[in-house]
């Protein structure tokens, strides 16, 4: 890519966001390339709505991964939780951690189902991820059954709702930096 | 020891065969002319050919067993040419079962060495004693034998339970290995060989060109699965590097196919002839082979999968059904002389997820278990069969330079393929494989019984050096096999490669994930990536809207596969808990699989709690049984009159035994429930007796206490049911006092171990949406008595009372009815056994409601006491999980110890029609709980039958 340094020194921020996330200057340049093609009023944020617009994302039963109105920075951050972890990428003890580490991919996650964010998965918000999940493909009972087995497997401190830290005690076992990666964001 | 007794039996079957043919199976068959995979004609079964050639001398080899006396009639005749060829294959498996037996006799040794080794050992030996004892080898690795039964039942095998999503997640690696691999192995061998040759290290002996080595070399360095699944098994790696090796393996056959044939047409037409052209010949030759083997196994996966979609009302035909097309799809490539491995492994790749949801559960066993038996076999066949071949000196001749390089060439070459490879590919992969990860792959390449095969199928008129490379191959496939095998291990562990954790997913893991692949396919989206997960959900949405849609049935069409996961786990929960029935009530524990942060918590402690905590997961889906209430009701209810105290139900169980084409359900069901039961009865049982033994000495008190306890107990009861007796006017025999005092005291010891620790233990607080199941039951505010599933179910049971308004929502139906149903009745039949109906002691609020527990199950009891003496409907509401909506409000409020006393204020002063009553009352619901009197104990045992 020729215009690489170019398009990049378009981008506000660029080098801070670099540091921040781990992207490469391709993958920035490449991910604002995406955010304006998203962005098709040229209002310069993202909002819902745009999302709606991607027709692949019309059929995911998981569409609002990014429902608030986003700049581009905040943009790049979303993503960033998704690269894989890179063993080589030195760890600077003063930084906080990396935003693609395994605490902030489950954090992120856990917030996809905390809607209300009251740092607890209530039996509502659980519900309603699940029913999105399965569509029409069980009934209501079968649904709430479900979300009743799941909290009660997870719930230590029994307040029937799920809370972050209950959540990742309940995903110990789970490869999370594996399955919560997408090869291109590397 | 036991194991050489076999072996003598088998030799001298081998030497009395020995002497009956000329040319029989001993003699490898003559290579075919396109020394391409056998041909059935040709190989077929060497026992076939052992038959043929036997039958005409056969009679005077008998002679010598059994004298003729002179022509007369002869009442034993020795027909060892009729059953010869049967007799001999049933032999030789028997012998291979034995030496899996003893071989898994020893746990240490196990451990140490792989079965592989051993069987390959064990093969050694046999040969050589048949060797010794016939001159001649007899037994020999048959190619056709190999390719056309023993290979498909191993890749079946293979294919079907292969891991579907770990194997396309990493398909492009193992398709890197597979071809790269394979290609770079096969030219390297070949040339390196053929240059060692050139330099003389190789004797001149050999006779061999550039093409024979290449040859070789193609043959060779294929992995082979037999070999990898047999090491790689046992050593539990980690199942993303063993899915890489083991695919690997599979997929490289049609490399190796086709390089062969190339190549021994290369060899047949001669070096000097081959033309530029043929080479482009061969790729194109590659990819028909794999493709085309692969689409075939894709074509006979949609069919069978079609086919189960109608196999409803002939469920005994669904597990021949996919042996036989799997093995179709296996014997079709092999018609078209495509890759039939290939087409094998996709065949049950593709079918697996259809057919699982179309079979019946049962037919899902059988095709494990056969498919598993198989596969076992034929393993340990292949290597017994491996090194028996070996003894055969006339096959093979030793040449040290070749053995020696070809073992050097293989593994170096091995690894520097793996490296290089490897490194390509972590350019590309999400999860790099490290070094280690590298050892273990170039490690585990194993050669196996299908290069053997192959050098077998050699012509040695045109590759003279076939002997030679029999030999080299013998032994390459030994050390791969027995050294690398053996070492694999320390290695692995040495290594510390991550093992694979044979753990279930919990729920939540199963959910979670499932929402990851939406979330990073979402994410792809958003970040305009068209990647691996993008397409994943692509197929998925395809797979869902026609796929499914045409293969699956319609029942099993709408399910979600979430659901049916979360079920799998609870039936898997539901079933721990039961196996430990007896633990559960004796330790202090009840741990679960997937529930291993619960199992801390003191108050988990028995099922009773565990079934409070977890009400919604074992609620009895009411509902369910009312919507089919099937048309025997009728019929039922007559049987249930004439067999009211002798509920051994179905007598109609059997004739559905002689039904060669249907297996009921409703019959199946039932007769599981009665076996489940029998477990819990018997398990209970022998815990209460060991109970009984501990309290002996309170005994005399608590007896007086106990009797006394129950006429009151029995005199308040009664009074619910009158249309019940009415119906049921069976006549129960009177027992004597004394009997009735042994019971009552017996209960009474086993059960205030158990109460008074229950009461202690209550939680407090409960999780409101759990379904309380058990203090629904007991509180008494509640009007309406919800009966039993069988008195909602059999109307002669219906007269009771009132439903309940509406069944809870919690009424989920987590488990299945079937297992809903027993699970309620070994409940029952546990808490009757082993809580006493002690209603004066304060503290056994449970108790009284206990006590009554026999009642519904007994209507013959509550007839003949012609008055309202029933104890049934309070009772019957005891073990209704899903409780009714107030029911379960009003037990929320309420704690063990406070249901007490609105128990006893709920219990009625007797009235006057319940004076007859009084003496009998205790004694039939004593009955009802009371096992050891036989008399006693079968309305007891038969009535959970009967719902």
């Amino acid at each position: 890519m020729g215009s690489t340094n170019s398009t990049l020194s378009k981008i506000p921020n660029a080098g801070d966001l670099m540091q921040e996330t781990g992207f490469s200057p391709a993958h920035i340049v490449r991910l604002y390339d995406r955010y304006k093609a998203l962005d098709k009023d040229k209002k310069g944020h993202l909002c819902p709505q745009d999302f709606g617009a991607i027709k692949e994302l019309a059929m995911n039963p998981i569409k609002q991964v990014c429902q608030e109105v986003l700049d581009f920075p905040s943009f790049v951050r979303i993503l960033a939780h998704f690269r894989p972890v890179d063993k080589n990428r030195p760890k600077d003890p003063n930084s906080p951690e990396h935003i693609n580490s395994r605490s902030n991919k489950l954090k992120f996650i856990f917030q996809l189902y905390d809607q209300d964010k009251d740092g607890k998965i209530s039996r509502q918000e659980l519900l309603q991820v699940l029913r999105t999940m399965l569509e029409k493909q069980v009934t209501e009972e079968q649904l709430e059954s479900i979300a009743d087995r799941t909290i009660q497997e997870a719930d230590l401190d029994r307040d029937d709702a799920i809370s972050f830290d209950e959540f990742r005690k309940s995903m110990e076992k789970v490869n999370i930096e594996h399955k919560m990666s997408i090869r291109f964001l590397r | 020891m036991l194991i050489c007794t076999w072996l003598l039996l088998v030799c001298s079957v081998g030497e009395t065969a020995a002497d009956l043919y000329v040319k029989g199976a001993s003699v490898p068959p003559e290579p075919s002319r396109t020394p391409s995979r056998s041909s059935p004609e040709e190989y077929g079964n060497p026992g076939s050919a052992v038959a043929r050639s036997a039958e005409a001398p056969a009679p005077t080899a008998e002679d010598g067993a059994s004298p003729r006396h002179g022509g007369g009639y002869r009442i034993v005749q020795w027909e060892w040419s009729y059953v010869q060829t049967p007799y001999i294959i049933a032999l030789w498996l028997l012998v291979a079962s034995v030496a899996k037996i003893l071989f898994h006799f020893s746990q240490r040794f196990t451990t140490l060495v792989p079965e592989s080794c051993v069987l390959i050992l064990l093969g050694l030996v046999l040969g050589g004693i048949v060797l010794f004892a016939s001159k001649k080898q007899l037994y020999q690795l048959d190619p056709g034998l190999f390719f056309l039964f023993l290979l498909p039942t191993i890749v079946g095998d293979a294919g079907y339970f292969m891991p579907a999503r770990l194997f396309f997640d990493n398909l492009g690696a193992i398709l890197m290995y597979a071809v790269v691999g394979t290609l770079w192995n096969a030219f390297c061998t070949g040339f390196c060989l053929y240059g060692v040759k050139l330099a003389g290290v190789i004797d001149d002996r050999v006779e061999a060109g550039l093409m024979d080595f290449l040859l070789f070399g193609a043959l060779i360095s294929a992995v082979d699965p037999v070999a990898v699944i047999a090491v790689f098994e046992e050593v539990h790696v980690n199942e993303m590097l063993f899915i890489i090796v083991f695919g690997e393996s599979l997929l490289n056959d049609a490399v190796t196919v086709v390089l062969y044939k190339v190549y021994i047409s290369f060899v047949e037409v001669g070096p000097g002839n081959v033309h530029t052209a043929d080479y482009f010949k061969g790729v194109v030759s590659f990819l028909v082979v794999s493709l085309g083997g692969t689409l075939v196994g894709l074509v006979f996966a949609m069919i069978l999968a079609f086919v189960t979609r109608f196999t409803k009302r002939v469920r005994i035909m669904e597990p021949l059904l996919v042996f036989l097309l799997v093995y179709l799809a296996y014997l079709t490539a092999e018609l078209f002389s495509l890759s039939a491995i290939l087409s094998m492994t996709f065949c049950g790749l593709g079918c697996n997820k259809y057919v699982e949801a179309n079979i019946s559960q049962k037919s899902r066993t059988t095709v494990k278990y056969t498919m598993k038996t198989l596969a076992s076999i034929a393993e340990t066949i292949i290597f017994i069969f491996l090194g028996i071949s070996a003894v055969d000196k006339s096959k093979w001749a030793w040449d040290t330079g070749l053995i020696v390089c070809t073992l050097i060439f293989i593994f170096v070459f091995r690894a520097i393929g793996v490296a290089g490879q490897t490194w390509i590919l972590n350019k590309f992969r999400l999860v790099p494989l490290d070094k280690i990860d590298q050892v273990v792959m170039s490690y585990g390449g194993l050669r196996g019984a299908v290069a053997f095969a192959l050098v077998v199928l050699l012509d040695g008129g045109q590759v003279k050096a076939k002997d030679y490379f029999v030999a080299a191959t013998i032994v390459v496939v030994f050390f791969t096999v027995m050294f690398q095998g053996l070492t694999i291990k320390p290695l692995v562990t040495w290594l510390k490669v991550p093992r694979s954790t044979n753990r279930k997913p919990t729920v939540n893991e199963e959910i979670h994930e499932r929402a990851f692949d939406h979330i990073l396919a979402a994410v792809e989206d958003i970040a305009g990536l068209n990647g691996y997960h993008h397409w994943r959900d692509k197929w998925e949405h395809f797979d869902r809207n026609y796929l499914s849609k045409m293969l699956m049935r319609k029942s099993v069409y709408g399910k979600s596969e979430l659901w049916e996961a979360c079920q799998k786990i609870n039936i898997r929960d539901a079933i721990s808990v039961i196996d430990q029935g007896g633990n559960v009530l004796t330790s202090a524990r009840l741990s679960l699989p997937s529930m291993v942060s619960r199992a801390s918590f003191p108050e988990v402690t028995n099922v009773t709690n565990y079934l409070r905590e977890n009400g919604s997961g074992v609620c009895l889906d009411l509902q369910a049984i009312d919507t089919n209430p099937g048309a025997k009701v009728e019929e039922e209810t007559e049987t249930h009159r004439v067999l009211a105290g002798n509920l051994y139900k179905p007598r109609r169980r059997y004739q559905a035994h002689y039904s060669r084409h249907f297996m009921t359900v409703r019959d199946q069901e039932r007769q599981e429930r009665e076996v489940f039961q029998r477990n819990m009865r018997s398990r209970l049982e022998s815990f209460k007796s060991t109970q009984y033994k501990r309290h002996k000495k309170d005994r005399s008190q608590k007896k007086r206490k106990g009797s006394d306890a129950k006429e009151q107990d029995a005199n308040d009861k009664p009074r619910r049911n009158v249309s019940w007796h009415d119906k049921d006017p069976v006549v129960v025999p009177l027992e004597s006092e004394e009997e009735m005092g042994e019971h009552s005291e017996k209960e009474e010891d086993v059960g205030i171990v158990f109460v008074a620790r229950k009461t202690s233990e209550t939680p407090k607080e409960r999780p409101s949406s759990v379904s309380a199941a058990l203090e629904v039951c007991q509180s008494p505010s509640v009007a309406p008595p919800s009966p039993t599933c069988g008195e909602k179910n059999l109307p002669w049971k219906g007269g009771v009372g009132v439903l309940p308004p509406c069944v809870s929502v919690e009424a989920t139906k987590i488990i299945p009815v079937d297992l809903q149903q027993a699970w309620n009745q070994s409940i029952s039949s546990l808490e009757s056994l082993s809580s006493p109906p002690v209603p004066q002691e304060p503290q056994h609020p449970r108790v009284s409601a206990l006590s009554r527990l026999g009642g519904p199950l007994r209507p013959a009891a509550a007839g003949q006491g012609g008055s309202g003496t029933g104890p049934t409907p309070l009772t019957s509401r005891q073990f209704q999980f899903p409780g009714g909506k107030e029911e379960e409000e009003s037990a929320l409020s309420l704690h063990l110890q406070e249901v007490q006393p609105l128990m006893s204020s709920m219990r009625p002063p007797s009235s006057t029609t319940q004076i007859p009553g009084k003496r009998r009352n205790p004694r039939m619901y004593l009955r009802s709980l009371v096992t050891t009197p036989p008399s006693a104990r079968e309305p007891k045992s038969r009535g959970p039958t009967q719902l």
